[in-house]
């Protein structure tokens, strides 16, 4: 494992109004890592996505990523270009995040064409390599979001990311929405890429199954303060935080019966 | 013991702009007064379907054969009040509580609206009713919360305000719709634990319609796998898990990580779920299906009882003891089914 994290996160703040969506997390993510970062609604998991990928701006604290800093607006369009090439994400839900006019291959093609200098028989083999690293065929690639079911489309929108050749891809609930047949199919083509490229992931996602499969580390968040954070397998087996250990304990399984732990109702939001 | 909800060849086709499309195939099943049974199944399986056809909540112009039988009463016959009667003795919770209420009507009005018009239940001993309701699913403070409105409440409290709607009619029949889906984890097992207990406590007699073995297996004595619109086993939800009959149950119960090991490959089954309009002649999970013979796609597959189980496939008794092992590492990305 190389030294120097890929991306690094220091002290990291966001507060809207005197609302605090997160609160002083760090961690490192090294080359080739998955880290996930866990939580119930409210917990700021996907404000820490949206502030490392550049959608929202830390109030206070350091992101680190490809040695350089992104804790501030990118000052200039290449600037924010190279941002984007070496930080991708992929969204929960792929009917929001998909132009309805554009087939994946020229929505695949333009990427590469803002974001890097090929010709256009170069642009269209990198594209058709896109497609079978997701498991798209000749005919997929080419149709409307709308032909495709929602599988396909979740894996065109990992094509799509994957297209600027990140360096990190941060996956925002990418599985949650997807049936089990198909979720075991896109978890399958997300490990293959890591092995593959080298890529680094960041996980956000409620669902402590999906976290054990593809993360070897996790963040356990709560009201946006870090309540546990270590290895994935040992945070998931024998959980310290007694948080984390209610979480383990909600998730159905063999045996599992549910229990009333919320005897006094939550504040309401 | 008469069932209290018979289901019998029920087969239901939607309409579609001048066609219309089949999205149940001869369902039939039956559940008893008290009883819990889980349908399971992915998109497009018609089982949020069957529940609309059985509260009769089905769109204009959909089509249905058959027979949904409640407590002797023919419910796809049933007519002005004596279908207001029947919605209040199966009473349903869907998946998303905020798509089912009126949000500029306070809860009070939302939750005493059918007891007051139904049942001419005066004013103020509705809301005696109801605030009694949500105590018993854990809310505290009532009073307040009848005075809030559906804004003023985060999901799992909305939800649990569904569920002590449904209960204000005394049904005898809930049909629970993929009704903590959208919850976090631990106010789903809040939720959960609530329906376990009204189901002890009452009677209760529950349709749970989840995308989540695990989840039916934890209330549900017996679990039903849809596919395609057509049921593929029935069975006792820990025999289910532990030793499937069809190949479809088998390859859900594989599909699902496991939260105490990483796998080095998710047995993943190829293709996608298709609905039934869609699904081929002979076995509609024949595609899909590592253990499909030329003779599977040529059949329609029957319905046989095999080891206290339902199951709708030949193989069925051949496969026996074999399925939960047969799963190999498959290619990374598979290709999407002939017929998708």
């Amino acid at each position: 494992m190389p030294d120097e994290p890929i991306l690094s996160v220091r002290g990291l703040r966001k507060e809207f109004g005197a609302h605090v969506a997160v609160d002083d997390l760090s961690f490192d993510l090294h080359e080739g890592r998955s880290l996930a970062v866990v939580g119930e609604s409210g917990s700021g998991k996907t404000t820490v996505a949206r502030m490392i990928v550049g959608l929202e701006r830390p109030t206070a604290g350091v992101i680190v990523a490809c040695r350089r800093d992104r804790s501030r607006p990118a000052r200039g369009g290449a600037e924010r270009k190279r941002r984007g090439r070496e930080v991708q994400i992929v969204f929960q839900d792929p009917y929001a995040s998909l132009d309805p006019r554009q087939s994946g291959a020229v929505l695949v093609d333009e990427v590469l064409r803002v974001h890097h200098n090929h010709d256009a028989a170069t642009r269209r083999r990198i594209t058709g390599e896109l497609a079978d690293l997701v498991g798209l065929d000749q005919r997929q690639i080419n149709a409307l979001p709308r032909d495709l079911s929602g599988g396909q489309r979740q894996r065109l929108a990992i094509a799509r990311a994957l297209a600027t050749d990140p360096r990190v891809l941060i996956l925002d609930e990418s599985v949650a929405a997807l049936d089990v047949s198909i979720q075991a199919q896109v978890l399958n083509v997300l490990a293959d890429i890591r092995d593959e490229r080298g890529i680094s992931y960041i996980l956000i996602s409620h669902d402590l199954a999906v976290v054990r499969q593809l993360t070897d580390d996790a963040v356990v968040m709560r009201k946006g303060v870090v309540v546990e954070h270590g290895p994935t397998g040992r945070l998931l087996d024998d959980p310290q935080h007694p948080y984390t250990r209610m979480l383990r304990a909600s998730v159905p399984g063999p045996g599992w019966k549910p229990t009333r732990t919320l005897r006094t109702s939550p504040a309401a939001q | 013991m008469t069932a209290l909800l018979e289901v019998g060849d029920l087969t239901v086709r939607l309409r579609l702009g001048d066609e219309h499309r089949e999205v149940i195939t001869g369902t039939t099943f039956q559940i008893a007064a008290g009883e819990a049974m889980g349908l399971v199944g992915e998109s497009g399986s018609g089982k949020s379907m069957t529940a609309k056809a059985i509260a009769r909540l089905l769109p204009a112009g959909a089509q249905v054969s058959g027979s949904v039988t409640f407590d002797g009463a023919d419910v796809l016959a049933l007519q002005g009040a004596e279908l207001r009667r029947h919605r209040a003795r199966v009473a349903v919770v869907f998946q998303d509580p905020r798509a089912h209420i009126n949000p500029v009507r306070r809860i009070d009005d939302f939750m005493t609206e059918s007891l007051r018009i139904l049942g001419d239940v005066p004013r103020a001993e509705a809301r005696r009713r109801a605030a009694a309701a949500l105590e018993e699913v854990g809310i505290d403070d009532p009073a307040k919360r009848l005075r809030q409105f559906p804004h003023e409440l985060s999901g799992g409290m909305l939800q649990r305000v569904m569920i002590a709607t449904a209960l204000l009619s005394e049904p005898r029949l809930l049909l629970a719709d993929e009704c903590t889906t959208a919850l976090d984890v631990t106010t789903q097992a809040e939720v959960m634990a609530i329906l376990d207990d009204l189901r002890r406590d009452r009677g209760l007699a529950m349709l749970f319609i989840t995308h989540d073995l695990e989840l039916a297996g934890a209330v549900c004595d017996r679990t039903t796998v849809v596919y395609a619109g057509q049921i593929v086993e029935t069975r006792s939800s820990q025999r289910l898990h532990d030793d499937p009959l069809h190949p479809y149950s088998a390859a859900l119960v594989q599909a699902r990580p496991d939260i105490t090991a990483t796998a080095p490959r998710l047995n993943a089954i190829p293709g996608r779920p298709v609905s039934a309009f869609e699904a081929p002649g002979g076995c509609r999970f024949a595609p899909r299906c590592p253990h499909a013979l030329d003779s599977c796609r040529e059949h329609d597959q029957q319905i046989t009882e095999l080891d206290a189980g339902r199951v709708r496939c030949e193989r069925a008794a051949d496969l026996r003891g074999r399925l939960l092992a047969s799963y190999s590492p498959g290619p990374s990305s598979p290709g999407e089914a002939a017929h998708a």
